[in-house]
Order: structure tokens, then sequence, then C-alpha cells
């Protein structure tokens, strides 16, 4: 039944957390900031207000116990929700997260789980500079145990939120801040997204581009600039970076026989990093050119508007970084280029793109 | 908020004599199994790190006597004693700590890591202070259901050095959680004193700056330590929140491993005698000769049951065949 109903990706996971909590009495929520004014983004507005405060508990600034707190509520069948506002603060729980989240099931034998949603934000903007804005997905991607999903869709964002709650392992939810005024159809009421790997949010067969979250966004702007001119990209939303499955990558370079990735974290050691080696291994003879991996430079996420141009990918990069990997004359490229650069017109850098409302 | 009195038990009538029993036993026969790892160790066959809780038998024993068979206790990388107390199954944990695939997780944790969640045994977690969280959530989850149960978290001096030790501590006396913390002060973090680490202040004051009421006991003494855990139990129970407990007592052996290390340095001979004369084991012992509880051929009796029951448990954890490779990488997701 198509759905037409419009809302924006952080309603989305509102609806998502709200649909959670109606449907299980085990569900609760921890955070800072979540039964506060602030609502934590908006994503969590009103619903204190209708569960109370001990199923939305605002919980001390103390992630490492808290996080702690929250597994052991998991271990004894509790299916907590954690909601940490930047990818930062969950490094001081990531003692927690590593050792006993991600360990408990494997340890004991099969004998605990851990049912734990841990919402992390990640992203840019405003200044936020080099301890509030990173992208660390690929700290938590490196570990055994933990599934990480980020979703970019705000149909998505709620079904694979509702699923990762439904799920008995640790999941690490990632969001990314630019996407939460981004729009989507979005069915009503409880339904789940598993959490299963990668979709093709475009179709295309001269170049397949892999990208997360806000990435993949650019990377679908991207891709029509391309199709303007002939050039097919197949763009693929990851979605899911732990458990990785990669068939429809491979499915993919297998017909392109290209490869770009897209990150929003930075590069060296990063998920490209693992698309990349795999395909290598996996469809090797396909290969036309050498993978490709994008993201941002290798150094600390500067504050200053003045020192971030250049800093993150974007739709223009991607098609001039796709056109020098297919040999396409720069002249080509250059009216669709104008085009991405008037749709930003004198937008300040550190704000999301109006390109991005949607509906998606 | 006025941080409610605790009045020190006191030992007396409510402490059957089969108790007073069942205490010595239980501690006597954590030491045999004990004494019987580091007899054996030498034999290479038990290839993991082993953390003796030899000297620190009261406090296992003491505060598990106090729980029920559903109360919860999570526990360190000196988990031996707390898990025999708790009735963990003694054959499944030699077979754990010889990597066999009978061990109580397989082979996947050795003897840092043992459990037995069936007998309320829930996890030992080797990074210090790292199961506070864990029983501080474990007691949240009671709550919410409106269980009952009781969580134990046992730790040592050194996890109060720990951020989450304080983070907990003051979540649980904010949420009134039914959790108690459980602190073994043997003075050495491996071969640090305690002075060396913290400023000199009573520990208890610690705990009572979070909110919660805090109860010290002689760690040697099982009654003391029974009566004291067993008050904090009654709070939770009641609903009235967490206690701390810090019962002092002392390492006999080595921080890791099965030998004796008073000419390393870090102590003396002296002080390690000094605590030896206070055994908990040899206390309780004399307090039931005196009072007429024990007969010699009664003890003989039982101690000869101890030892067969452990030497039976090292024979099958010898036996029974290791973990097998095809077994690794199980259980990684639920």
């Amino acid at each position: 039944m198509p759905d037409d109903r419009v809302i924006t990706f952080g309603e989305a996971i509102r609806e998502g957390l709200i649909e959670a909590l109606a449907r299980d009495e085990a569900v609760f929520l921890m955070g800072e900031g979540i039964a506060d004014p602030s609502s934590f983004w908006g994503t969590t507005a009103g619903v204190v207000e209708r569960f109370g405060p001990d199923r939305v508990m605002e919980m001390p600034v103390a992630e490492n116990g808290m996080t702690g707190v929250a597994i052991g509520a998991a271990m004894a069948g509790q299916r907590p929700v954690i909601s940490l506002h930047r990818v930062e603060f969950a490094l001081l729980a990531i003692e927690q997260i590593v050792n006993n989240a991600a360990k408990a099931h494997y340890l004991s034998n099969g004998y605990h789980k851990v049912p734990l949603v841990i919402r992390i934000v990640i992203g840019r903007g405003w200044g936020q500079g080099p301890e509030h804005a990173q992208s660390l997905e690929s700290v938590f991607a490196h570990i055994p145990g933990l599934k990480v999903v980020m979703p970019t869709f705000a149909s998505e964002a709620k079904g694979m939120l509702i699923a990762a709650i439904e799920d008995d392992n640790p999941v690490i939810f990632i969001e990314h801040r630019w996407l939460y005024n981004v729009a989507g159809h979005v069915p009503e009421g409880y339904y789940r997204q598993p959490l299963n790997g990668p979709k093709v949010a475009v179709k295309g067969r001269d170049v397949t581009i892999v990208a997360s979250a806000y990435m993949t966004l650019e990377a679908v702007r991207a891709a029509k600039v391309l199709e303007d001119i002939g050039c097919s990209a197949e763009v693929i939303d990851l979605r899911v970076l732990r458990p990785l499955n990669l068939g429809p990558v491979y499915r993919s370079v297998q017909k392109t026989g290209r490869l770009v990735t897209v990150d929003t974290g930075w590069v060296q050691y990063g998920i490209g990093a693992e698309v990349v080696a795999r395909v290598a291994s996996e469809c090797f003879e396909a290969l036309k050119s050498p993978p490709l991996r994008l993201g941002p430079p290798d150094h600390p996420t500067p504050s200053s508007r003045g020192l971030i141009p250049g800093f993150y990918p974007d739709g223009d990069r991607i098609v001039q970084e796709v056109g020098k990997l297919l040999a396409i004359d720069p002249e080509r490229l250059k009216a669709g280029r104008r085009t991405l650069a008037e749709q930003r017109r004198d937008l300040p850098i550190d704000t999301p793109d109006p390109f991005f409302k949607g509906p998606f | 908020m006025a941080i409610p009195d605790i009045k020190p038990p006191n030992t007396g009538p409510d402490v059957s004599s089969d108790l007073l029993l069942k205490f010595y036993f239980e501690m006597l026969r954590v030491r045999l199994v004990e004494e019987g790892i580091a007899d054996r160790y030498s034999e290479q066959e038990m290839r993991c790190p082993v953390h003796l809780s030899i000297g620190q038998e009261a406090v296992a024993v003491g505060a598990c006597q106090a729980l029920q068979p559903r109360d919860k206790v999570f526990s360190t990388h000196r988990c031996h004693a707390h898990y025999l107390a708790k009735a963990g199954d003694l054959k499944r944990m030699l077979a754990e700590i010889y990597g066999k695939a009978a061990g109580c997780i397989g082979g996947r944790g050795g003897s840092m890591h043992l459990m037995d969640p069936d007998k309320g045994m829930i996890a030992s977690i080797p990074l210090v202070g790292s199961s506070i969280p864990l029983a501080a959530g474990s007691a949240l989850a009671d709550q919410r259901t409106g269980s009952d149960r009781v969580t134990v978290a046992f730790f040592g001096d050194a996890a109060l050095e720990e951020g989450v030790f304080h983070e907990c501590g003051n979540f649980a006396a904010l949420r009134r959680l039914p959790v108690l913390f459980v602190c073994e002060n043997n003075l050495y973090s491996v071969y640090t004193h305690l002075d060396d680490r913290q400023p000199k202040r009573p520990l208890t004051e610690v705990a009572r700056a979070h909110g919660m009421p805090a109860l010290a006991g002689d760690g040697n003494d099982v009654v003391a330590v029974y009566q004291a855990t067993r008050e904090a139990v009654e709070r939770a129970r009641r609903g009235e929140g967490p206690t701390f407990l810090l019962f002092d007592t002392y390492r006999w052996r080595e921080h890791c491993g099965p030998n004796y290390d008073n000419d390393i340095g870090y102590r003396s001979e002296s002080e390690y005698l000094e605590w030896r004369e206070r055994c908990p084991i040899a206390h309780q012992r004399r307090l039931l000769f005196e009072a007429g509880l024990l007969d010699p051929d009664q003890e003989e009796a039982r101690i000869a049951k101890i030892r067969a029951e452990i030497d039976a448990a090292f024979a099958f954890a010898k036996s029974t065949p290791l973990a097998d490779p095809s077994q690794a990488s199980d259980h990684v997701y639920a």
C-alpha cells in the first residue's frame, strides 16, 4: 500500500521509539537530554509526557557507567535504548561497549543476550570542531559482537530502529545529524526493516558508488548530474556496517568494473577501506580501474568555516572524481557542476544543503 | 538527603549453629579447591591466569550465605570464591580453568570469567570496576519488573579509584536500586599498596558521599560479613536502596598465580604472617570447637567428603575433552 505521508528522518526516529515503547514494556530509554526541552534533536519530543520518567529516563552524565547499567539491564531481559548526543560521548563508554556489550553473549557460551540499542549521533556543521563532529563508526564496526547500522532514509530509520530494538544483540545505531531534517515517505504504525545489508539507491552500469548516511545523499546527487551526460552511476547505500554483507556491492562491481567509496569518517582504516579490500579479494578480475576511496582528509575537523571548505566530500567532488575515473572530459561536467553550485547558492558551508530536504 | 544510619550488626542467637558450621565448611571447601589449583598449576594444564582468593574466603562465603538462590552476584578476575560461594558447579569451574568444552562457559573465558547464571552467578569481568554497572543494571531491571531479587557487586579496593564505581554509586543511590556494593579491601592492587593509591580516608565515607549508607566489617570474620550483608540485603529488599559494605581482608598469595611473593619487595613477610594469624577459616574453626559445635571425628569425615568431591572434580576436568576449534566462532551473535 503506498504511503504518501512525508515526515523527516528525526520524526521517523521519534515514531520508531514511540511504537517500540508502546509495543513492549521491556523497552525503556536512557540518555542525557532525552526528557528535556531539547528532546534530543526532537527525536524524543513528547515521549516522556506519554510514557513517564521511568521509561524515558534522564540519566546522570556518566556515559560508561550508564552504558554498563543498560547492558546489565539488557542481560536481565530489558530492552534499553541509550542515546548519546555525540559520538565523542560514546568514547567515554567504549570500555563497556567493547568489553561487555560485545562479549556477553560469546563469553557466556550463548547464555546471556544483550538486547541493547545505543543511538550515537555523528555529523558536522556549525563550527562543532575536532571533538564534537567526528564520524567514528568504523571504531564500532571493528568489534565482533556489535551490530552497527547507519540509516540514510527516513522510512528506513524508523524500520531499522524498531528492528534494532527487537534484535537480541547490541546494536550501535548511527544517526548523522544532517539527516534529521531530511524528509521521506514513512509508513505509519509498527514495522521493521531487516538489518541485513546494503540497498541499491540508484541503479547504474558504469561505476559503483558505495556510501553511507549523508554521503549516500551526496552520491545520489552526483549520480543525477552524471546521468545527464550519459554516465550511469550505481549508488549503493551500505546501511549495515556490521555484520557486513557486501553481496549487492560485488554484484554491482561485477557489472560496472569500477568502485568508489564515500565515507563520512576518515579514509585510513575506514569503512571504504574494508569495502575496497573485500571487493579486491572477491571481484579482482572484474575491476577495470583501481578502486577509489573518498572521505575527509587525514586531519582533525576544524571549527572555523574558513578552514572547512574542501574537508567533506560532496556531490561536486564525487562528480569530479568519477569523471577522472571514467576519463570524462571535464568540459562535459561543467554544466552539471554549475547546477550543483547553484543549488547551494550562497548558503554557508556549515549548514545542510536545502537540496537534501527531500522527500526521498 | 539524610543518609540513613545502619546499626552495626550484633553477633548472636540469630546465627544458627547449622549456619556457623556451614560457614566453616564452605570456606574450607573454597580453600581446598584453590589449594588444589595451586598444587597442580605447575603441571601447565591450567593454561590461563589464576587469581586465588586464599585468605579472603570469609567475604565470599559470608556475603553469599546472606543471599537467596534467586539473588544475583557479579564478580571480578578474582572470582573463584564468589562462584563457589554462590553454588557454582565445581566440576564445570575446574573444567573451565582447564580450557575444556565442559567448562562453565565452554572454555571461552577461563578462570577470570567464571559464571553459573542459573545459580545467580551472573558474570565475572576482569577489568577493575567493569562489572559494577552490570550489577546496577541488573538491579534496575529487577526494580522495573517488581522483582524482589537483590544483586551484589563484588570488587576490590582499587575499584574505588575507577570512575565507573562513582557513576554507579551515584545512580544506584539516586534510583534506590536493590544492589549491594561489596568491597573486599585486600590492601593491594597487584603490588601497589592502598596508601600509594588513595588518600587516607575511611572508604565508607566515599560511598556515603554518594548518598548511600555504608558499613565496615572485619573481612576475616565470616559471621560479621554475613550479618552486615544480611542487613544490607534486607534494606534492598524493602526498597530502601543500595548499601556499600567494606570488608578488610588479605590475599595470601601472589596477585596472579599459585605462589607466595612476600620476598619480591612490595610487602613484608611479617605483614603476611600477621594476617595469616587472622586466617578466617582457623578463626571460625576455633569458634566452633569452643562452642562445642564440632568434634574432630565429625570434622574429619566432612573434610574427607570435601576432598573426595574436589579430587573427583579435578579428575573430571583433566579427563574431559578440550574445547574444539570448531566452537570458537559460535555465539558471536544471538
